[in-house]
C-alpha cells in the first residue's frame, strides 16, 4: 500500500508550529522585518560544494535557491534596514539522516553589527527555542546539552586542533590518515590531501563539537570565506581568516554566519574562483548574478548575517536523528 | 550497468563493489561546512557475511549489483550442501551451509524461500516470515503449571529451539515468526 502518511508525528508538526511563532516573536521583538524572496532564482549562490536543483521556466534555465542570501542583499541595499526570513532552501545531492534536498531556513542580517554581536543574536535565538521547547536542553545522539550557560566560542584552528592534536595549518597527511583509520573512518584509495582534511572535518572533528555545551566555530580559513569578510584572525598568530562562524551542539553543525563581504570587485573575484573549482571537478559553473553585483556596487550596509537550519534546531529539541521526524513529508 | 549517484546509497540497496555483491545496512552523509560531501556505507558482503565499510566521494558513480529474487523450494539435504529447485524452470542449484546464514535453522522441505541470484548464481536465500515446523524433542509440560508466560525449550525438526508454551507436545506442530526466532501457535497438520 502506498505510504500517505507524514513522517512526522502530529506533536511534532505542532511543535515545529510552536518554533515558527517563536523565531517570529524574537525577530519581531527586535525591530526586524520579515521578508520574502522567490524560491526560484536565475542565479543561485556559486558555491565550488553546493548544488541547485534546475528547474526550467517558460524555456528559461532557472535554479531553486541554494540560500535566499543574494536576493536579501538587494533587499539590504535597497535601504530595508534588518531583515529575516524563515523559508525553503534548496540543496541537489543532500539526503541522509541530517540533510534534506529541501529544508527550512531562518535567514537574517543585522545592520552595523560584526559576526561577534550576530552570534549574541544567535546564542539568543537558540536559547529562546530550547526555552520554548525542550526545557532548555538540545538532545543529540549521546548527550543532552544544556543552552543556560553562554556558549563557548572557539578558532576553527582551536576546534579542530582539540579533537585532532593538530593544527590544521601544518598537519601531516598521514597523520590525519591515521586518525581516520583510528575512528573507524575508511579513507577512498584516491583522496586528495584536501578531501582528507574535509572528511576529517565532517566525520570526526564536528561531531566532538558542543558535547557539553554548544559551541562556535569562529575564523575560518580565507579559503573557505564564502561571503565572509576576511580580517586579522583571532587565533595567536593574528593570520588573516574569514568572519565566519558555525555553531555546533552535540556535534550537529545549526547555522553559517558572516560578516558579510561587501566589496563588489572581491565578491566578483571570489565568484569566478568558486566557479573555477565547480568547472575543475567536472560540474556546470553558475550564471553569475549580475543584480547582485549591482546592488553590491549600490552599497550594502554594514551587516551580518545567519542562516540556520530550522529543521536541525527542531531535531534537537526533540531529540531525534532522523530529519522526517520534524518534516511532513521527505522530498523523495 | 546500472551506475548509481552518491544519493542513492541508501540502508537495503545492492551494489556491487571490487566485483563483490554487497547490501547497504548502514549508511551515513558526512558534509563539512564548506567541503565536499561523502557517503560513509556499512555494506554487507553476500558471498562470505562480512560487513566492511567504504567511504564514497559525492562525485564518485557507484555499480549497482544487478540481483534478481525468484522464489524456490528447499528440496533437500546431502550432507554438504543444501539442494534448491526454481519452481517455473525446474533449474535445481545448492547453497552452503556458511552461504545460508540463519536460514539453515528454518528449511522445511517442499517449502518455498527468497533467493537472490546474483550474475545468475544463488547468493542469498531469505525464509518466510512465518513457517509451521514439528517438534521433534521437547520435555512433557507440568499439568497445573498455568503461570502466565511460563515456558520451556523445544527442538524443531530444522534443529532451531525455540521457546514454547508448556501445553505444546512434541510431536505437534508449531508456526514461528522467523524473523525473532518466536513461537507463534500451534497448527494442525
Amino acid at each position: 500500500m502506498t505510504d500517505w502518511r507524514p513522517t512526522a508525528s502530529l506533536d511534532v508538526l505542532r511543535a515545529r508550529a510552536h518554533a515558527l511563532r517563536v523565531v517570529r516573536a524574537f525577530f519581531q521583538e527586535r525591530g526586524s522585518l520579515e521578508v520574502q524572496t522567490p524560491a526560484i532564482v536565475p542565479s543561485p549562490g556559486v558555491d565550488a560544494w553546493l548544488d541547485a536543483p534546475a528547474v526550467e521556466l517558460n524555456g528559461h534555465p532557472r535554479f531553486l535557491a541554494t540560500s535566499p542570501e543574494y536576493a536579501m542583499k538587494r533587499l539590504l541595499a535597497a535601504g530595508s534596514g534588518s531583515i529575516h526570513q524563515i523559508g525553503p532552501a534548496f540543496r541537489a545531492g543532500e539526503r541522509g539522516d541530517w540533510h534534506e534536498p529541501a529544508f527550512t531556513m531562518v535567514e537574517w542580517y543585522e545592520l552595523d553589527a560584526d559576526d561577534t554581536a550576530c552570534m549574541d543574536t544567535t546564542e539568543a535565538l537558540v536559547r529562546a527555542v530550547a526555552r520554548a521547547l525542550s526545557d532548555g536542553l538540545l538532545h543529540a545522539l549521546t548527550c543532552a546539552v544544556s543552552t543556560a550557560e553562554p556558549f563557548d566560542r572557539m578558532t576553527y584552528r582551536e576546534a579542530f586542533a582539540s579533537v585532532t592534536g593538530m593544527d590544521p595549518v601544518d598537519a601531516d597527511v598521514r597523520r590525519l590518515g591515521r586518525l581516520l583509520r583510528v575512528a573507524g573512518v575508511r579513507t577512498p584509495r584516491d583522496a586528495s590531501a584536501a578531501e582528507i582534511e574535509d572528511l576529517v572535518l565532517g566525520a570526526v572533528v564536528q561531531r566532538q563539537l558542543g558535547v557539553e555545551r554548544p559551541v562556535f566555530v569562529t575564523d575560518w580559513p580565507t579559503d573557505r570565506a564564502a561571503l565572509a569578510r576576511i580580517r586579522p584572525g583571532r587565533d595567536a598568530d593574528g593570520a588573516p581568516s574569514a568572519a565566519r562562524f558555525e555553531l555546533y551542539a552535540g556535534g550537529v553543525e545549526l547555522c553559517n554566519g558572516y560578516h558579510e563581504l561587501s566589496d563588489p570587485d572581491e565578491q566578483a573575484a571570489r565568484i569566478d574562483a568558486e566557479n573555477a573549482l565547480r568547472v575543475a571537478s567536472g560540474k556546470p559553473p553558475y550564471p553569475v548574478d549580475a543584480a547582485f553585483l549591482a546592488a553590491l556596487r549600490h552599497g550594502l550596509p554594514d551587516c551580518a548575517g545567519n542562516a540556520l537550519g530550522f529543521d536541525r534546531l527542531l531535531m534537537l529539541t526533540q531529540g531525534v536523528s532522523d530529519i522526517g521526524a520534524v518534516v511532513s513529508f521527505r522530498v523523495e | 550497468m546500472a551506475m548509481l549517484s552518491h544519493t542513492d546509497l541508501r540502508k537495503g540497496v545492492k551494489i556491487e563493489i571490487d566485483d563483490q555483491p554487497y547490501i547497504i545496512v548502514g549508511s551515513d552523509f558526512v558534509k563539512p561546512g564548506k567541503g565536499q560531501a561523502f557517503t560513509r556505507v556499512r555494506i554487507r558482503n553476500y558471498l562470505n557475511g562480512n560487513t566492511i565499510d567504504r567511504t564514497i566521494k559525492s562525485n564518485e558513480k557507484t555499480v549497482k549489483a544487478d540481483i534478481e529474487e525468484r522464489t524456490c523450494q528447499y528440496l533437500y539435504a546431502d550432507g554438504e550442501f543444501f539442494h534448491f529447485m526454481d519452481g517455473t524452470t525446474y533449474d535445481q542449484f545448492q547453497f552452503t551451509e556458511e552461504s545460508l546464514g540463519d536460514t539453515v535453522k528454518w528449511l522445511v522441505e517442499n517449502e518455498s524461500y527468497s533467493i537472490l541470484f546474483w550474475k545468475g548464481r544463488a547468493i542469498s536465500a531469505e525464509a518466510p516470515n512465518k513457517i509451521d515446523i514439528e517438534i521433534t524433542q521437547c520435555d512433557p509440560g507440568v499439568r497445573g503449571d498455568t503461570a502466565q508466560g511460563a515456558s520451556k525449550p523445544a527442538t524443531l525438526a530444522t534443529g532451531a529451539i525455540v521457546n514454547v508454551p508448556l501445553f505444546v507436545e512434541e510431536g505437534e506442530w508449531i508456526r514461528v515468526d522467523t524473523r525473532t526466532g518466536d513461537y507463534l501457535e500451534r497448527v494442525k497438520k
